[in-house]
């Protein structure tokens, strides 16, 4: 008998500046058609696209309770000044369910329930058990972990969420590309990163296509798919796969994953189906294979 | 100004450790030959042995031994790293430097009167970040990220406290935050945070065309010099990309950290310690550096006048920039 608990689904936050009217339809959407478990909402890359969302989240979350789902508000990956710091301390005294995304934010949160979203560094046992111990009931691990240090940690703790689909977080800076690449600065980007609703693709010299950038952060070009190793990672202990949305039918990515989760399609099946979307890029496991994140094909 | 500022310089093996003593080091930063510490280079770094030698002649000559230990542990083999902490204890190394919070509280568990620094691969960039690690670990100094604007860390100095700071002035330059960035990982499996390396020699290649030399880290073009043109070393973010139907360096350009124009403004709002990069560098560039900022730091103390000009032909053939410490950068 199998004895390991069900899989949950986690539809981690919009990291992109989508036009609101295609925010508002995608979480609609979600809350009324996704057999997702927990849908994190909230900008986590860009504070100045902040406004854009307060206008809007409160319906939007209500909506997404009464469809079932468990709302995580998850915050701002760097921040770096007074008012960021303040608007976080401002969802915690809200009462929202909070994922930190930095350190500050476990800082601010002082050992109250919450989760660990995967910009903060949880690379073994002893640093997990850590952030278990200073509140955290779930902790999302950085997508470059491979297996091996997945099984590790997962083992005994019913707390370990793998990024599992979803264009690759790899970096963060003060710095925002989207607007150096308009010939702008950050203060005075005019919103420019709202083109590219998956980023912005970047290439090499030679036409290869290589990352993507989102504001400040970079990602890679390749979409992560741990689509064949979703039984191992259950076998393993993890409890959640988290599914980062991409403009391409994530309604339709949550069901594929549901499906694997349940054992009710095969990996075969799960790759074929990802595959007819409309995806930013290939789709790519290296990263738990202990590859370059790039590698361009799943095994 | 009250307490002398501290120059803690890079010391990549045993010889360049003597010679930034000898040229006036404050202090030495320095880790042991493995995956513990942030430059993982073949050739670079200190058995247990020459650790033990290193901090005797460190403290012989009146100066601070600093042993990085700032990589993120791997899951199952977390012993490697507290041995590592053991032995740097052992060998009287005036200061830890550490990244990952398990590992922190291992030595604070450990050792509770053992003094701890945060490592910039923590990037600890806000009073609350500081808190944490100072408040529930006792941490005596954060080395802050190179993504802060000057008035971020004037802020950030006067809220750390009793916590001390130490700013990177001068060598390499990371645009991203430092110890959140997996590029390298993404293009070669080889990361700054698992493996301590970033855009490893093991992975560059070089490949020639008729008109020029191209650079490939991990197999992606991240460079093409023309004929004539100085090679530099290509790191991922410093390369040239396709973005938008436009060609730029992307990331950054291929600059390094010059901060010198600084100094006084970085004082005066009480950072307490300057820090020089490049572990990976030569002895006869870690002895010019090394004592043109000396010197500019004891003539700051008597308020003196520093001759900015022999620190800026530091970089001489070289581009710099202040980086992120102007707003205007980012």
């Amino acid at each position: 008998m199998n004895t390991t608990p069900r899989l949950s689904l986690t539809l981690g936050p919009v990291l992109y500046n989508w036009p609101k009217p295609r925010w508002i339809d995608f979480y609609s959407r979600i809350a009324d058609e996704a057999p997702v478990d927990r849908v994190c909402i909230g900008e986590v890359v860009c504070s100045k696209r902040k406004p854009f969302i307060d206008e809007v989240i409160l319906d939007l979350v209500d909506r997404l309770e009464r469809g079932g789902k468990e709302v995580v508000y998850s915050t701002l990956a760097l921040p770096t000044n007074k008012r960021e710091i303040r608007d976080i301390g401002d969802v915690i005294q809200a009462g929202y369910m909070i994922e930190a995304n930095d350190i500050a934010t476990v800082h601010l949160l002082n050992g109250r329930s919450h989760i660990v979203g995967p910009f903060i560094n949880v690379y073994n046992e002893d640093t997990l058990g850590l952030h278990l111990k200073l509140g955290a009931s779930r902790v999302c691990l950085p997508p470059e972990l491979p297996f091996e240090s997945i099984r590790t940690m997962a083992a005994g703790n019913n707390a370990v969420e793998v990024f599992a689909f979803g264009r690759p977080p790899l970096a963060l800076s003060a710095r925002c590309y989207a607007a150096r690449s308009a010939n702008m600065t950050k203060d005075s980007c005019q919103f420019v990163c709202e083109a590219h609703s998956d980023g912005m693709d970047v290439s090499t010299l030679d036409g290869v296509p290589f990352l993507a950038v989102n504001g400040i952060q970079t990602q890679g070009y390749v979409v992560t798919a741990a689509v064949n190793h979703v039984a191992a990672l259950r076998e393993a202990g993890v409890v959640a796969l988290r599914l980062s949305p991409q403009t391409c039918d994530m309604v339709r990515v949550v069901r594929i994953f549901r499906d694997l989760a349940d054992g009710s399609t095969t990996p075969h099946e799960a790759i074929e189906a990802l595959t007819v979307l409309h995806l930013p890029g290939p789709l790519s496991d290296g990263f738990l294979r202990g590859l370059p994140g790039c590698t361009a094909d799943v095994d | 100004m009250t307490t002398p500022l501290e120059l803690v310089c890079p010391a990549g093996t045993p010889a360049g450790l003597r010679t930034a003593v000898d040229a006036g080091a404050h202090s030495v930063y320095c880790g042991y030959r493995d995956e513990t510490n942030a430059r993982n280079f073949p050739g670079l770094n200190f058995d247990r042995a020459e650790m033990k030698e290193a901090a005797a002649y460190t403290h012989e000559h009146g100066a601070k031994i600093l042993i990085a230990l700032n990589t993120f542990m791997r899951a199952g083999c977390t012993d490697l790293w507290k041995r590592g902490v053991d032995d740097a204890v052992a060998a009287g190394a005036d200061a830890l430097i550490l990244a990952d919070v398990g590992l922190v509280d291992y030595a604070r568990k450990t050792y509770p009167k053992q003094r701890l620094h945060l490592s910039v691969q923590a990037a600890a960039a806000t009073p609350e970040a500081i808190a944490f690690y100072r408040d529930r670990f006792g941490i005596a100094r954060v080395v802050l990220p190179r993504v802060l604007t000057v008035e971020e860390i004037a802020r950030l100095t006067a809220q750390a406290a009793p916590c001390e700071t130490e700013v990177f002035v001068f060598g390499g330059l990371c645009v991203m935050a430092e110890g959140r960035c997996m590029l390298s990982s993404y293009a070669t499996g080889k990361s700054p945070n698992m493996t301590g390396v970033c855009s490893p020699p093991s992975h560059v290649s070089y490949r020639e065309e008729s008109d020029a030399l191209v650079a490939c880290v991990g197999g992606f073009t991240v460079e093409r010099f023309e004929r004539g043109e100085a090679a530099g070393y290509p790191t991922l973010c410093k390369g040239r990309f396709e973005a938008d139907g436009a060609v730029s360096h992307l990331f950054e350009d291929p600059v390094s950290l010059n901060a010198v124009e600084l100094l006084p403004r970085l004082a005066e709002i009480g950072v307490t310690a300057f820090k020089i990069e490049g572990r990976q560098r030569g002895r006869a560039y870690i002895s010019t550096v090394v004592r043109a900022f000396r010197k500019a730091i004891d003539t700051m103390a008597v308020g003196g006048k520093v001759d900015y000009d022999e620190l800026r032909s530091l970089t001489e053939g070289q581009r710099d920039t202040v980086g992120a410490y102007k707003k205007a950068w980012r």
